[in-house]
């Protein structure tokens, strides 16, 4: 088609003058995309520049950028896993703690209630000791006021007849006999 | 010559070299072929060699584009797709490359040639048939007879099937060139009604405001097309490879 002309004034030219007459035939053959005469050269130099790139990009771009993504990927998968694992350990931390401190307050308060019965029973203890103590001593006042009652009594049956007796002697002026005295006053009292 | 809008397609020969008869000089499209790898090998290189854990905007993109793909292709295929994982990315970088390289004015458009877009789109139908034969045998032309068909249907599906294979390489390739054709064409037309029109006086400068503003439209619409353009080359690759991968429907 376009491409017969092309030939034809391709096998022509001088050697200096390459440049200029391609540009003339393609004036003449019209579509370049259809010019077949550079398809060698195209395919040829697309085999190479493209051949290269995919083994640069094969051998080392992409093994380069998967290990990039792959050792990131593992360093978040890693990272959360080390997070999660600390969270249980504070957690685990937590519920220790607070079961030492449930444990601590039951303790103080074991403590605190044996110190109360102790303290408690020593106060009963002591009331009771304290409140024997008083018995004996009331017991003992009150035997102490008997006897002291008694003898006053017996004293004041003594000064009853001794009075009396006075008494008697100062009335009639002679003194009386005892015996009748004492049993006088027994009788009055 | 340089308000027509086909020149920009030109090839022309840097460093003659004829083996055998055969034309195989370092051409323009030859350098962009070069710039196009080394420029994305590059900077998926150096962008990559600190492997920092905590990526920075660079790296960041490196590993954005081939998670991109890498997702993409798993999704298509599958886990064991992953080994054509290199061909993809390789596919998808040199496209995206090649297309944004072609954005720059008075650079060459790469993939607006149809030798070189079927060329890649052969690169992929031969490794799907090569895989396809080596792995599952015979069991792979099951790829053109679906289940599930009554008797009578099969011939005639099993015609389908094979033409829709065989226009695969055509539609992948034909796409991306006209895309890129049709593109710059349609830019480097607007951009001559500027210029044709500004040379007609006052009234003209004012009326090539319009063509302007449509070709900074049409840029912007071209840089998204060189991306999407890259994008659908990489997805259909994923798909064919698919069947590759599993010839039973």
């Amino acid at each position: 088609m376009f491409v017969t002309p092309g030939y034809a004034q391709d096998a022509v030219p001088a050697e200096g003058e390459l440049q200029t007459e391609v540009v003339e035939v393609h004036e003449d053959s019209g579509f370049p995309p259809f010019e077949t005469e550079f398809y060698p050269s195209q395919l040829l130099w697309l085999a190479i520049s493209f051949g290269l790139f995919y083994l640069f990009l094969q051998k080392v771009v992409l093994p380069r950028i998967g290990n990039i993504l792959e050792v990131r990927r593992d360093r978040i998968a890693h990272d959360l896993d080390q997070a999660a694992r600390n969270k249980e350990e504070a957690d685990a931390a937590i519920a220790a703690y607070e079961q030492e401190l449930a444990d601590a307050r039951a303790k103080a308060h074991a403590i605190a209630q044996d110190a109360q019965d102790s303290a408690k029973a020593d106060a009963e203890a002591q009331r009771k000791t304290v409140e024997a103590e008083l018995d004996r001593k009331l017991v003992d006042a009150e035997r102490r006021i008997a006897a002291v009652r008694e003898t006053a009594m017996k004293d004041v049956g003594t000064i009853a007849e001794e009075t009396a007796g006075a008494i008697v002697e100062a009335l009639i002026g002679q003194k009386p006999d005892d015996k009748a005295v004492s049993a006088a006053v027994g009788q009055v009292r | 010559m340089a308000d027509d809008p086909i020149s920009q397609f030109q090839i022309s020969r840097l460093i003659p070299i004829e083996i055998g008869g055969l034309d195989f000089s370092f051409t323009n499209s030859s350098l962009f072929m070069v710039a196009s790898v080394a420029t994305a090998g590059a900077f998926l290189y150096l962008t990559t060699s600190s492997r920092g854990l905590v990526p920075g905007r660079a790296q960041s993109v490196s590993e954005l584009s081939y998670e991109f793909i890498a997702n993409m292709l798993r999704d298509a295929t599958g886990q064991h797709g992953m080994k054509f994982f290199p061909l993809v990315f390789s596919l998808f970088m040199f496209i995206l490359t090649a297309n944004m390289y072609g954005m720059f004015p008075y650079f060459f458009t790469v993939t607006s040639h149809i030798i070189v877009t079927f060329a890649l789109a052969m690169l992929v139908m031969t490794t799907l048939v090569v895989y396809g034969f080596r792995t599952h045998g015979f069991r792979f032309l099951k790829l053109f007879v679906p289940h599930g068909i009554p008797g009578v249907l099969v011939p005639l599906v099993v015609a389908i099937e094979l033409i829709s294979f065989l226009s695969r390489p055509i539609s992948l390739s034909v796409r991306l060139f006209a895309a890129m054709l049709a593109g710059h064409i349609t830019v480097k037309v607007f951009a001559g009604f500027i210029a044709t029109l500004g040379s007609l006086g006052a009234v003209g400068i004012v009326a090539a405001i319009l063509p302007l503003f449509l070709t900074v439209a049409i840029t912007a619409l071209e840089f998204l097309i060189s991306f999407i353009q890259a994008y659908v080359f990489a997805i259909l690759t994923c798909m064919y490879l698919n069947d590759a991968l599993h010839p039973e429907h």
